[in-house]
This record gives structure tokens, sequence and C-alpha cells, in this order.
């Protein structure tokens, strides 16, 4: 699940500031689950504007905004607004951007990472979708999201008691490797050292597309 | 195969070892490194210099290394992950040996959060185990991480290093047989104030004839004041006995405490079997470095 956060309002007041007519566009999927772009959230951001704006507002909200035939039915809403606040996550917002050419959309959310629902209000990374899983080596624990420095081969020297040297509240990625791996009896894969890997997968190849042409079977 | 530096022809000869370290300073003040290299001449056989220690920023490793090593002392190049990819890693090894540099210590490198800059972007190319493999590799095959060949390869003398006090204790000794395996030839220990727990981490090395494959040397970090000691307490994967806190909180003369303790520290720990010599870190007292190496009984330093 993408997960993403509300900006301050003071931010998402000053970036709509020259427009009159704002229609306000939740998303009932990913940011719905962490609380931060759904209906309601779209209701919220527009009560507390209210507070420091005078412009006009018309709330809405469609399934997904990151797919088309969710997106149709906003058409006649977002022909009539000056500008589109969405509180989508940035997929979400490029993809309204995309189909409204002529309109200002506008990030009402800060998009933060791919991860998990743990209690109310409290949520973690999992995966930064670097393209290249090695979930296999290491019990099901990602070292490249979970772990701050990144490491393929074990833990820096910088954990103790379980946790992360940058904070006490960040569990240590290698030490729940090892406790997995202990479990599963596998702790001889710590032995083998993982060479420099290919990060082409990762953001690092440029912006990056899955072309199944299997499936496309019209693309030449 | 070019000369081999000063550190491993010690090591090789069997001479327990004494090094120890240069913080180069955050400014372009080359009369800053020289003085504290002229401090250490002749006292130590090979001196560290730091690679943006604590993420703060400093002059490189490789300048201020080259600065030191001008005034007569071999250095060790430390090198992190955390600031380069593996082009920038693999040409700043290139040019640090072009220099005359001849030592390498691989480290992954404190997180950027810890210093001055955390709204810095980290790298994380390639992880010290990474790291240590590839120096070794272009030092002894004569390759770069893609596979190709270099024509004049640098041969460094290629360091590690292992905590025996962090976290998953199981996974350290793994670790370092990681690094040995991967081409480390010396080892320097994370600062040791709990001999036990150390001895009991050596033992598990020995078992293993780990000190057989690399020099181990054994951290020694010397405490100018309580406060320098409780923050080195609070240090992640640090390990400090509450006993030693407290002698340093209940002495009239700092000071005169944190060198004895560092005295007795050594005392011990230069007995251990396996150990090959001593890694001295004084933050922010360097200039005990050579009292303390005399009273330490190791001066004067091996001719090689």
């Amino acid at each position: 699940m993408i997960v993403a956060e509300r900006k301050p309002i003071q931010e998402i007041a000053d970036s709509v500031r020259k427009y009159e007519k704002l229609l306000i566009v939740g998303c009932g999927t990913c940011v719905t689950v962490s609380l931060s772009g759904g209906e309601n959230e779209a209701f919220t951001v527009a009560n507390l504007l209210s507070l420091v704006s005078d412009a006009k507002f018309d709330v809405t909200y469609v399934e997904r905004q990151c797919e088309p035939e969710f997106l149709e039915k906003l058409d006649e809403a977002v022909s009539k607004a000056d500008a589109v606040l969405s509180l989508a996550c940035g997929v979400g917002v490029q993809f309204m951007a995309e189909r409204y050419p002529d309109k200002p959309v506008l990030p009402a959310l800060n998009t933060t990472f791919m991860g998990v629902n743990r209690d109310v209000g409290y949520l973690t990374e999992m995966c930064q979708g670097c393209g290249n899983c090695i979930l296999e080596k290491t019990g099901g624990v990602c070292p490249v999201a979970r772990c701050s420095k990144s490491h393929f081969n074990g833990p820096c020297g910088g954990s103790q008691n379980g946790k992360c040297e940058i904070s006490n509240e960040t569990d240590c990625a290698w030490q729940l490797i090892y406790e997995r791996l202990k479990r599963l009896d596998q702790l001889d894969r710590l032995c083998e050292i993982i060479p420099p890997r290919d990060w082409r997968t990762s953001r690092d190849g440029g912006p990056r597309k899955v072309d199944r042409r299997d499936l496309r079977p019209e693309v030449e | 195969m070019s000369e081999k530096s000063r550190l491993q022809k010690l090591f090789e000869a069997g001479k327990f070892v004494v090094t120890t370290e240069i913080g180069p300073p955050m400014s372009a003040d080359a009369e800053n490194v020289r003085v504290k290299a002229r401090e250490i001449s002749g006292k130590v056989d090979a001196a560290n210099v730091t690679d943006c220690q604590t993420s703060i920023v400093r002059m490189s490793s490789i300048a201020a290394a080259v600065i030191a090593q001008s005034e007569g002392v071999e250095t060790i190049m430390q090198m992190t992950c955390r600031d380069r990819n593996r082009i920038a890693i693999q040409s700043d090894i290139l040019g640090a040996y072009a220099l005359g540099l001849k030592n390498i210590l691989c480290l992954s490198g404190d997180h950027q959060s810890f210093g001055n800059d955390p709204q810095s972007k980290n790298v994380y190319d390639i992880d010290s185990i990474q790291l240590t493999q590839a120096v070794a590799s272009m030092a002894n095959e004569g390759k770069f991480i893609n596979g190709k060949s270099c024509k004049t390869p640098a041969e460094f003398f290629v360091g590690a290093t292992v905590n025996p006090f962090a976290d998953p204790e199981d996974i350290q000794i793994l670790r370092l047989q990681k690094k040995i395996n991967a081409g480390a030839r010396f080892i320097q220990t994370q600062a040791v104030y709990d001999v036990d727990r150390f001895e009991a981490f050596m033992e598990k090395v020995r078992r293993k004839g780990l000190h057989e494959k690399a020099y181990i040397q054994a951290g020694i970090l010397v405490n100018k004041s309580l406060r320098s000691i409780e923050m080195t307490a609070q240090v992640p994967g640090m390990a400090i006995p509450e006993e030693l806190i407290a002698r340093m909180r209940d002495a009239d003369d700092k000071q005169a405490e944190g060198l004895k303790i560092a005295l007795e520290l050594i005392a011990k720990l230069k007995t251990i079997p396996g150990i090959s010599g001593i890694h001295i870190m004084a933050v922010g007292w360097e200039s005990i470095v050579p009292e303390l190496v005399g009273q330490a009984g190791f001066l004067p330093r091996p001719e090689i």
C-alpha cells in the first residue's frame, strides 16, 4: 500500500491562494487506508482551508485517481473549477494533471512510502520498489528499504538491542533478518557475500516502466 | 608489485603494531594536519585518517593523509560507503594510491543523521563488505568492480573493522569472517572497555582461526573527562562497564584517571592471544597519544 501524509494546512493554503473555485478530490484506495486522503480527509481539508481562505470549495472523491475510468466522472466538476486539489498520492496527482492539461492540479499530501498499517495512525515502510527482490535471501525482511544504509551483508556496527543507530524507535532490519533466519534454520545464508547489486532496476536506471509485449500484441 | 606499506611489513614481521588516528580539520587548514602528524611522528606505526567522521564535513581523508605522510607519518586512509557510489570510490582509490597512500580501512560510515547535514542524501551503492572485496580484488587481481582489468591497479593493504559489542552478537563473528573472506588483511576493533566480553569474542575468533587469516588490532579509546566517557557510552554499539564510568566520576584528576584506565586496558588487551596490535583513538585528546604510547611501553617503535 502507498502511504501518504497530509501537508501542513498552511502550505496547502499558500499553494491554492490565487484560485477562487477549487475542486478538492479525495482518493478512495491506499491513502484512505492511511487516513490521509480519503473522503473524510477531503472534507477536513476543505473545513480547515475555509478558516484561512476565501476560495469556494467543492469536495468530491473517486475510488482511485490512478485509473482513467474512475477519473472520467470528474470531468464536468473539473471543468468548472479554477484548480484541483488532489488528496491522492503522487501517482494520482500526476495522472489527474495528465488528464486535465489546462488545469493546475495541486498536491495536498506528501507521498511517503510503500508500507503497512501496524496500528491506527502508525505505518511503517516495507518496500522501496527497487526492482530486484532478494527477500528469499533475507528471511522475508527487506534490507534495501528497512536498513538505514541498505546493507546487503549484515548489520553495521551501530546495531544495538535490536535497534538502528539512527533512532531507538527504528528496528534494525538485520536483527529482524537474523532472528527470522535463525528460526527458519537458515543462518548459513548469512555467510554468503552478496556482491554489489545492479541498481538499474531501481530509480538509478532512470524512470521505469513495465512493458509486457506478450500482453500487447498490437505493438510491433 | 610495488613496495609494501610499513604497516604490512610490521604485521608480517610479527611486530606488535601501534596505530592511532588523525581527524582532519573542518577547514582547509593544512597546518592543522601537519601539527597533528608531527606530534605522533615516530610514536606510532601508522595513523588512520578519518573520512568525514560522524558525518561532519571535514578535509577529505585522502588530502589529509597525503599531508600527514609529508610529515613522515604513514597513514591508513579510511573510506566509507556513505558519500560515494562505486564510480567515485574506485576513482578515489586510484587517486589515493597514485598519491602514495598504501593502507585503506573500509567502513560503512556513520549515518548522516549524526552530523551537521542530516538533510543530505546518502549513497550506499555498495556496503562495507562489498567495498572490502572491491579494494582487495583490485589489489590482488587488478580488477574493477565491473570485472574489467585495471592496467596499473591500486595495491592497497586492505583493512576492515569489527564491533564485538554490536548486536546481534552471533552475527559479528560471521561479519568478521565475511570481511576476511572478502579480502581484509587487518582488522581494527571498536573501542574495547569490557575486556571480559572481548576475551569471549576473541575465543570465538581463535576457534575459527580468523586471527591466523588477518591481523587483529584491539581498539582503545582514551577519555579526557567524565563527559567524554559518558558521551562515548551513548554511541550505538559501545559497551562500557558502569564501574569505569564511576571511576571517572569519582576521580579528582579526570585526565590522570582516563590515562590510567587506558593503560590498564592496553596491558590486558595486548596479552590476549590473537591480538596483533593496538589502535588508539584519542578523540579530542590527540596530544596524549605520545605519553600514552610511552607509558604503555611501546617506545621506541620498531624499524623495518
